[in-house]
């Protein structure tokens, strides 16, 4: 392994360059393929590894060269592989690639399109370091890159403000977490003297750590991963990242760069176990942004807006695995996540692509019969969303679910349930206005190119959708549990320290499945009830039900409006008025002041120059009088 | 004080009263006449009251120093005496007049 | 010396340092009238120079913290002023940087300067002497004419070649450094003056004075003097109302020089005299001088934000960059002083292509205001491509250069004390927001028709950026090369506040993990 894995993140950062420099000029629409395959080589390297590390103790640390050396400051660029890295880096690389194809076909013909495959190589490259590092610096890195690609690849269409509005608030926002992030990786190397996981968590193990010193850690570390994994308050930037094409949403946006967040916390396992009190806010912010999230994704009408949604709140689904230490539960629901939103966006970029750009759910509608493949594979994707058995989404939120339950949170349980609940509602109010009913709302021109998408679309999303059907199995409850059982050892310490018991199936977790996936039936049901059997009324429908609560929902609880209205403004016009009142006005003028102070003094001696030589004589005459007294006589 | 030499008939007081009556009547004619002539006669004045007082020191010293250095400013009186009438010519040429206090171009 | 080039006689920093005022005085004699013979010529003394700096680094002993290619030779004897040349690490990175700037100035304003291009490549040669004479001179006298040549050219540069209120600024700026020039000068005679009397000879030897060990009556007003004439150059908050001002009227080359070298001899003369002369001071000094770092970062970075004009943001920018580096120094420890220098040359780096950047822009579309931009990824994708690059290794991007620098700094300040690192990274988040509003502004959006047919960069313009694109991806990646030779010095100025920083400083330290530190 230590010969090879260097190659996982070399390959894309390989095509990347490639595909810049020739893109423009040479390869053009040909652009794909060096992606492509480095993608692919990256896969298969991956499946390497993941084979290789199954059932080691140890991770395997491939050391590359020192990139700080200074004094006690030592960071090496380094890569570590244990079962955490194995899975990310299959998830990564094998979304990644079906991403990749896809993207064959639906960015066909776009004036960019090297740009694009290039920006997707970087990322790629990123993710995968990303996950690789060995310590806490070179994970910022990788952590900074992919929300540099993001920030690219948001704002791809550059021409349009929204987008590149967006991908600066993405960035932005990112950066409000990484101050927290940056200060979390200062307060550890100041802690521990080292930024190497395997001395860190020696040293946390070790217990010779305060216990606010290892919370502070926590929470900073957190406030980096709410950043990246859009969590309540630091969400804003999420759903505006929709602006970026559609594959960039799906593997970007949903199925890796935002999981990060969630990998950071399960990768910092040991420090969050030894804090408790950090995790609890790791699951009340998880919690929340579940609840939260889902709840304005009811009310959304851009379909790649209510998926957005979706994905916040499925991110805080994932933290609130991780906040009573179900640390292998969130990584599975990381996983199955990562195929069916990914299907689910591909899904939504196909019925986009068929609709020649239109994203308003509210112009579609019919669209079943016309895009069959399409539909089933989007359908499968819901289904697994919701939650409904046997598809991925309903072994992993059970898994959270029950994780709850068990740990004694009933509270945190409740609000996932109905959270659950909501889901499935709007997921199906997706589904049914987007493809229930007879006819398509929109004009003629459209209805009549609607088609369906070509193979290189097609093939991504019927794999995807095997994916989330099948995926499930490898995270069943209990000890059957594949997925958690190969991740035993990354997180067997962390468990350790909190004491969590082993895992085993009992008839309450049969009572707690069947509850679920009766809640999420009946989120279905409800869907079905307002959307299909009173089709014509659509949204309208709610809003005439909720009056003014719809239109809080409906415009995200404002949250946007009031950064605009505090931060944003402070910081601008705040600034403008300093730069006006104390920059200009205080500061230079005091120095325009002390000028004109010297100006004026010029003006007030200048009548002593007469020009007249005889009074100079006469000052000349005084003046050695005087010094021929002063030294004569004193 | 050094004792006056036998063979100084005038004692050297009598050198330094009219050295210093020149002087005194050069600079008044420097600051109080507006011709540019006389100013620059008053100059000539004040430099040979000084080189009275250098003959005078010389010869109470009994040092030939300073009776050389009366050479020295002879000369350079008689290049300031040219330039200084040159430049007075030249005044004149321009503005027909050679009243200094008229001369107040440099006025601040 | 063991170096066998120095047994030979080989007088390295001499020629280093007038090779340029050389091939200035080629120029005038032999090249008046001929532009492309004159401006080759300049290229070429520059490269030369840039080529021997290297040669000089590559000659380098990193391991030793003592100064190297020492030269010295009496000059006026009488008033114990000698020759004396030297450098250490700090002094070499700078000289690079100066050298490789250079190179590139003339490079990248080989077209726009239409009028009196002579005299404008000639001041940029006496600039280049001027720059160099200061990082390798040893004597304080040598190196105050240094100081002061190169603030002529300079004024010439900005007050000929300016912008529109160009004779405004570079009176401004000649005011402001000479201001602090002037203390300098007192400083100086002061210091030498008391060694003199206190039986040590009259000598304005660096290396002589720094182990003089001032009594704290002469070294405190010395070091504020020192201290008020560097923080002017820095510049530090509040004397920094010079630089935007400067900034914005000088042209290109002029501005890159500006931000890219002479801002660095400020923080320069701190290390050599302020920290050097009076390490008991210095150490007094630390939490005044975060204090105004900080604010510095914060100010800057506010003031960027709300910028209307590209190089009054890049200029302000420098501000709270600059900030960063006075901290990094003043928190004495090995990673914020190696931290600090390392920024110095990322800060070269980056403004100086940054304003290289907009010079392009400028050159084609005769505007700097944001708010005329807009949509240019469209006709020049090129230049936006290397403008995002060096946009993002301002705000510090891990992997480019600005982020090993302002991380070193922050891991050092947080080491001294913790509040000051997360207000200085407050200036990182504002960093971000500033950069990428403008280029959002400028780059990106609805492509303003008047620029639609505008030529992307050509060659030779592109030639100028590489290197830079170059430097800073080598330092982002593997600053090892150029930290290495930190190493040395930064323990050697440890090694100086070291039995002064447990007495005084530990206090402050102390005073101030108590009043914001965690734990």
């Amino acid at each position: 392994m230590q010969n090879y894995v260097w190659l996982i993140p070399a390959l894309p950062f390989a095509a990347f360059v490639v595909t810049l420099l020739l893109g423009r000029w040479w390869i053009k629409a040909e652009s794909h393929w060096i992606p492509i395959l480095a993608m692919a080589g990256s896969f298969g390297l991956s499946i390497a590894a993941f084979i290789q590390i199954r059932g080691a103790e140890e991770p395997v640390i491939v050391r590359m060269w020192q990139w700080f050396s200074v004094g006690s400051f030592q960071v090496p660029l380094a890569f570590q592989i244990d079962q955490l890295t194995a899975v990310m880096l299959l998830v990564v690389t094998g979304v990644g690639l079906l991403i990749f194809i896809y993207s064959k076909g639906y960015m066909h013909g776009d004036p960019g399109y090297y740009r694009f495959f290039a920006y997707m190589s970087l990322f790629a490259f990123s993710m995968l370091l990303l996950v690789l590092a060995n310590n806490y610096l070179l994970l910022y890195f990788g952590w900074e890159a992919v929300g540099l690609c993001s920030y690219y690849l948001i704002g791809f269409f550059y021409h349009k403000p929204e987008a590149a509005a967006a991908g600066k608030k993405a960035f932005i926002v990112n950066r409000v977490g990484d101050f927290g992030f940056g200060l979390g990786v200062m307060l550890i190397f100041v802690t521990f003297g080292t930024l190497d996981y395997t001395g860190v968590f020696a040293k946390v193990a070790g217990g010779a750590v305060g216990h606010n010193v290892l919370v502070a850690i926590a929470l900073l570390l957190f406030m980096g991963a709410m950043g990246k994994s859009a969590q309540f308050p630091l969400h804003v930037w999420l759903p505006d990242a929709m602006e970026g094409p559609t594959p960039v949403s799906a593997l970007i946006h949903a199925a890796t760069m935002v999981t990060a967040g969630v990998y950071l916390v399960a990768r910092s396992s040991v420090i969050f176990a030894s804090a408790p009190a950090a995790l609890l806010v790791v699951g009340i912010v998880g919690t929340f942004t579940a609840i939260f999230a889902a709840v304005i994704g009811m009310a959304q009408n851009d379909i790649k807006k209510v998926l957005a949604y979706s994905t916040v709140s499925q991110l805080g689904y994932m933290f609130m695995a991780l906040g009573v230490g179900a640390w292998s539960g969130a990584i599975f629901h990381l996983v199955a996540h990562a195929f069916f939103k990914a299907l689910l966006f591909l899904g939504a970029g196909s019925v986009i692509h068929s609709m020649g750009g239109e994203q308003d759910m509210r112009c579609m509608g019919g669209l079943a019969r016309r895009i069959p493949v399409t539909w089933i594979t989007f359908m499968t994707g819901a289904l697994a969303l919701s939650g409904v058995f046997p598809f991925a989404g309903f072994w992993s939120k059970d898994e959270i679910l029950g994780k709850n339950f068990q740990a004694g949170v009933y509270v945190v349980w409740f609000v996932g349930l109905v959270a659950a609940f909501i889901t499935a509602f709007y997921t199906f109010r997706m589904v049914f206005v987007t493809f229930w009913g007879k006819e398509t709302r929109s004009d003629e021109k459209t209805c009549a190119l609607i088609h369906e998408s070509p193979k290189s679309m097609t093939w991504p999303l019927i794999l995807l959708a095997v994916a989330s059907t099948v995926g499930g199995f490898i995270g069943l409850p209990g000890s059957f549990g594949v997925i958690q059982r190969f991740l035993e050892p990354v997180f067997s310490r962390a468990s350790d320290i909190l004491g969590v018991a082993e895992p085993s199936v009992g008839t309450l977790d049969i009572v707690l499945m069947v509850v679920s996936l009766v809640v999420a039936l009946m989120g279905m049901g409800l869907a079905w009830l307002i959307y299909v059997r009173r089709a014509q009324d659509l949204p309208q429908f709610f809003g005439a039900l909720f009056g003014p609560v719809y239109r809080v929902v409906y415009n995200k609880f404002y949250v946007d409006e009031f950064y605009a209205a505090t931060f944003v403004r402070v910081a601008v016009d705040g600034s403008r008025s300093v730069w006006h009142n104390f920059d200009e006005k205080v500061i230079d003028g005091a120095v325009h002041g002390s000028a004109w102070l010297w100006q004026n003094w010029g003006r007030v001696v200048r009548p002593l120059q007469t020009g007249r030589v005889q009074n100079y004589l006469l000052g000349i005459l005084i003046g050695v009088f005087v010094i021929v007294t002063v030294v004569v006589f004193l | 004080m050094a004792p006056t030499p036998a063979d100084m008939p005038i004692p050297v007081d009598w050198y330094l009263y009219l050295s210093a009556a020149l002087f005194m009547t050069g600079v008044v004619g420097v600051l109080t006449r507006r011709n540019l002539f006389i100013i620059l006669f008053s100059i000539e004045l004040m430099m040979n009251a000084v080189n009275l007082n250098l003959v005078g020191f010389s010869r109470f010293h009994e040092n030939l120093t300073g009776q050389n250095f009366v050479l020295f400013t002879m000369v350079v009186a008689a290049a300031e005496a040219a330039v200084g009438l040159a430049i007075a010519t030249a005044l004149f040429r321009n503005r027909q007049t050679l009243m200094v206090d008229l001369f107040d171009r440099m006025k601040g | 010396m063991t170096d066998f080039a120095t047994q030979l006689g080989f007088r390295g920093l001499t020629l280093l340092t007038f090779l340029p005022i050389a091939g200035a005085v080629v120029m005038l004699i032999f090249m008046r009238k001929r532009p492309s013979a004159y401006k080759a010529t300049a290229l070429i003394t520059s490269i030369f120079t840039l080529a021997l700096a290297i040669y000089l680094a590559a000659k380098f002993q990193t391991g030793t913290s003592g100064f190297q290619f020492q030269e010295n030779s009496s000059w006026i004897a009488g008033l114990g002023i000698s020759y004396h040349l030297g450098i250490d690490g700090i002094s070499l990175l700078l000289i690079l940087l100066t050298t490789l700037l250079s190179v590139l100035a003339i490079l990248g304003s080989w077209n726009s300067i239409k009028d009196r291009g002579l005299a404008f490549f000639i001041s940029l040669l006496v600039l280049e002497t001027g720059m160099l004479g200061v990082f390798v001179s040893m004597d304080l006298f040598l190196f105050y004419v240094f100081w002061e040549i190169q603030l002529i050219p300079m004024y010439f540069i900005i007050g000929i070649w300016g912008g529109p209120r160009r004779v405004y600024a570079a009176i401004k700026f000649f005011l402001y450094t000479f201001v602090g020039s002037v203390l300098m000068l007192v400083a100086i005679l002061a210091i030498v003056w008391w060694y003199a009397k206190n039986g040590g000879g009259l000598t304005f030897d660096i290396l002589t004075l720094q182990k003089a060990g001032f009594p704290v009556s002469i070294a405190a007003w010395s070091f504020a003097a020192f201290f008020i004439a560097f923080a002017i150059k820095v510049p530090m908050f509040p004397v920094h109302t010079w630089l935007p001002d400067a900034h914005t009227e000088a042209p290109t080359a002029g501005s890159v020089i500006l931000a890219g070298v002479l801002l660095k001899m400020g923080v320069y003369g701190m290390i050599r005299f302020c920290i050097g002369f009076f390490p008991q001071i210095a150490v007094r000094a630390i939490l005044p001088v975060l204090i105004l770092s900080v604010i510095a970062i914060v100010y800057g970075a506010a003031m960027s934000l709300v910028q209307p004009d590209m190089k009054r943001l890049v200029a302000y920018s420098s501000v709270s960059h600059m900030g960063f580096v006075t901290a990094g120094l003043f928190v004495f420890n090995q990673q914020g002083i190696e931290g600090s220098v390392l920024q110095m040359v990322n800060h070269g780096v980056l403004t100086g292509a940054l304003f290289m950047m907009v010079g392009f822009f400028y050159d084609r579309t005769h505007t700097r205001m944001i708010s005329d931009y807009g949509g240019m990824a469209k006709p020049m994708p090129v230049a936006a491509a290397f403008f995002s690059l060096f946009v993002l290794g301002s705000l510090g991007l891990p992997g480019l250069n600005g982020f090993v620098g302002e991380f070193l700094i922050l891991i050092g300040t947080f080491q001294y004390a913790k509040v000051f690192a997360v207000i200085a990274s407050i200036g990182i988040i504002l960093g971000a927001a500033y950069l990428l509003w403008m280029y959002q502004r400028t780059m990106f959006q609805q492509a303003n028709e008047k620029w639609l047919t505008l030529k992307d960069l050509s060659a030779r313009e592109i030639v100028t950026l590489v290197p830079l694109v170059g430097m800073a991806v080598w330092i982002g990646l593997y600053p090892h090369t150029f930290l290495n030779f930190l190493h040395a010095p930064a323990q050697n100025i440890l090694s100086q506040v070291q039995p002064y920083l447990a007495e005084h400083g530990g206090g402050i330290a102390h005073l101030a993990a108590t009043l914001f530190g965690g734990n």
